[in-house]
């Protein structure tokens, strides 16, 4: 069985641009400020993943982690080496992007399920499986705007984790909902998991993490520098976050 | 209890994939949503509801009518000027409607457009289909009242109404998905798109006859013109929809329907143009928005 997910050297630079009317161009251009500013957000990135791993991607703030992310999941394309993937990919990435909040609960099952690639059979049998997990089945036909910001997250996240891709990326996404819910979702994870699916999560959470997976790739500044057991990984973020406190530390001091 | 999934079939490919508008009809389901989403968005919490759709050509149609058609005089210059006026404003405002929004598609999704990969092409597709179930209701609306002054179907009608149609439909979609792809890196053009539509809804013989141009503006710039596509489509409008109902003394357009030919060409060109320029800048969105 091949890999899910092959990502070869693959480099990213981003342009920051500072102006975006033609007002702003002339005015930056005028008192000499750069319109643009450079920067690499991968560099040489190589990743090979397989059916049933599953990858923490570990790393500061900055380091590349979600950039990497949405390159696989295809919404930034690389600028140079390629970047393949087999089978659907999905994603929690920023749960709630896809729900409108004019529409009611049940309106947003059926979209947010689409826009993450489900047939309009595949949502209407998972449906009802949807709704009890998010447990806001009382408010289903109220507009999701009214929602408080739980319920919000937990529909939100009950939609991508009945999504069953053969890739599965996850973004920042554990932090939601109360202790129950969250529990409840890294349930779900696990249960995916063991269904031979390659998934990815980016979390804050390095305890978390290293339980949850098997593999962690640590980046700094856009490379690789460790790829191997989740808790080694872990320790080495660890070894990172205190040495940017102490310097922050040391700069106020 | 845990099913393990067959190994996902198939070769590896790039995620994302190409896009291009056979994405769109693979995603018809999708498609139909989002535009569920915008017209249920647009209408929600007010009390007329998809009503709306009618009051706004309405009242445009009222002011047109009593300022131009009765106060200044149109009326006695053009037979059944309500039927003129409606039918070229119907398909204009498909137009512009369609322009409007679609310029804001891309951007006016950005959460989407930055955190899930869809085949962007739905967004501008989506914001042409609003306009068209907009332009139901008028094309309704326009029919009845031309029966009522004197019109009925014929074969010719129908077949200028849809050239007209697809025309618009065409050069719309075309520069919808222009406009959408340029809208992301330059934010200007929205602004831009709607002043051009307050020039397109005077630029078309819709509140006037085609021939007041030809006693006015020298030869070159009626050629000019004449050759604006929605001329065409417009004029074809009004042959369809009014023109029938007449004492049939209006004379069109010269060569109306060779120059409506090559106006659907134009239109065709646009949307081939639009769909280029969309798929090639398309990878770009993500990290410009």
């Amino acid at each position: 069985m091949g890999p899910s997910i092959v990502v070869d050297s693959v480099s990213k630079h981003f342009t920051l641009r500072h102006a975006r009317s033609l007002k702003e161009m002339s005015v930056r251009a005028l008192r000499g400020q750069p319109l643009s500013d450079r920067f690499t957000a991968l560099d040489q990135v190589s990743l090979t993943i397989h059916p049933g791993e599953t990858v923490a991607l570990m790393g500061l703030n900055g380091s590349g982690k979600s950039t990497l992310l949405k390159m696989i999941s295809g919404v930034l394309q690389p600028d140079t080496g390629r970047v393949l993937v087999r089978g659907r990919v999905a994603g929690l990435i920023d749960v709630g992007a896809g729900l409108h909040p004019e529409l009611t609960g049940r309106e947003n099952v059926y979209l947010n399920g689409a826009i993450l690639g489900m047939s309009e059979r595949e949502i209407e049998r998972k449906f009802d499986a949807i709704v009890d997990f998010s447990g806001v089945g009382r408010f289903l036909d109220d507009q999701v705007k009214f929602y408080s910001s739980g319920m919000f997250m937990r529909l939100a996240f009950s939609i991508a984790a009945h999504t069953e891709p053969d890739v599965f990326l996850i973004d920042e996404v554990l932090a939601v909902g109360d202790p129950p819910f969250r529990e409840k979702c890294l349930a779900r994870i696990r249960e995916l998991r063991g269904q031979g699916r390659a998934m990815v999560i980016v979390a804050h959470d390095i305890k978390m993490l290293s339980r949850l997976c098997d593999r962690g790739v640590m980046m700094r500044q856009g490379r690789v520098v460790f790829d191997g057991p989740a808790d080694q990984a872990g320790a080495l973020w660890r070894e990172d976050r205190q040495d940017r406190q102490a310097r922050i530390v040391a700069g106020n001091g | 209890m845990t099913t393990l999934l067959t190994p996902p079939a198939g070769r590896m490919r790039p995620p994302g994939g190409e896009g291009g508008l056979r994405q769109v009809l693979r995603h018809r389901y999708l498609l139909k949503l989002l535009v569920r989403r915008e017209l249920r968005s647009r209408y929600k919490g007010s009390v007329l509801g998809l009503g709306w759709s009618y009051v706004r050509p309405g009242v445009h149609f009222a002011v047109y009518f009593f300022v131009v058609g009765l106060f200044l005089g149109m009326d006695r210059q053009v037979e059944h000027f309500p039927i003129f006026l409606f039918s070229g404003m119907v398909l204009v405002n498909l137009l512009t409607e369609t322009l409007h929004a679609a310029t804001r598609s891309v951007t006016g999704n950005a959460p989407l457009v930055r955190k899930v990969f869809l085949p962007r092409e739905l967004f501008p597709t989506a914001s042409l289909l609003v306009s068209l179930v907009h332009f139901v209701p008028g094309v309704l609306i326009l029919s009845a009242g031309a029966v009522a002054y004197g019109w009925r179907p014929s074969f010719g009608a129908l077949g200028a109404g849809l050239l007209g149609l697809a025309i618009v439909v065409l050069l719309g979609y075309g520069l919808g998905l222009l406009c959408a792809a340029v809208n992301v890196f330059f934010r200007d053009l929205e602004q831009a798109v709607d002043v051009s539509i307050m020039v397109v809804t005077w630029s078309v013989p819709m509140i006037y006859p085609w021939t007041h141009v030809r006693e006015h503006a020298p030869g070159w710039l009626f050629e000019v013109y004449l050759a604006n596509p929605l001329v065409s489509a417009v004029s074809l409008f009004q042959r369809a929809f009014w023109y029938p109902g007449t004492g049939g003394t209006f004379e069109f357009p010269p060569h109306l329907y060779a120059r409506s030919a090559v106006a659907l060409a134009v239109s065709v060109v646009a949307l081939v143009v639009g769909r280029a320029v969309f798929a090639r800048t398309q990878q770009r969105f993500g990290q410009e928005l």
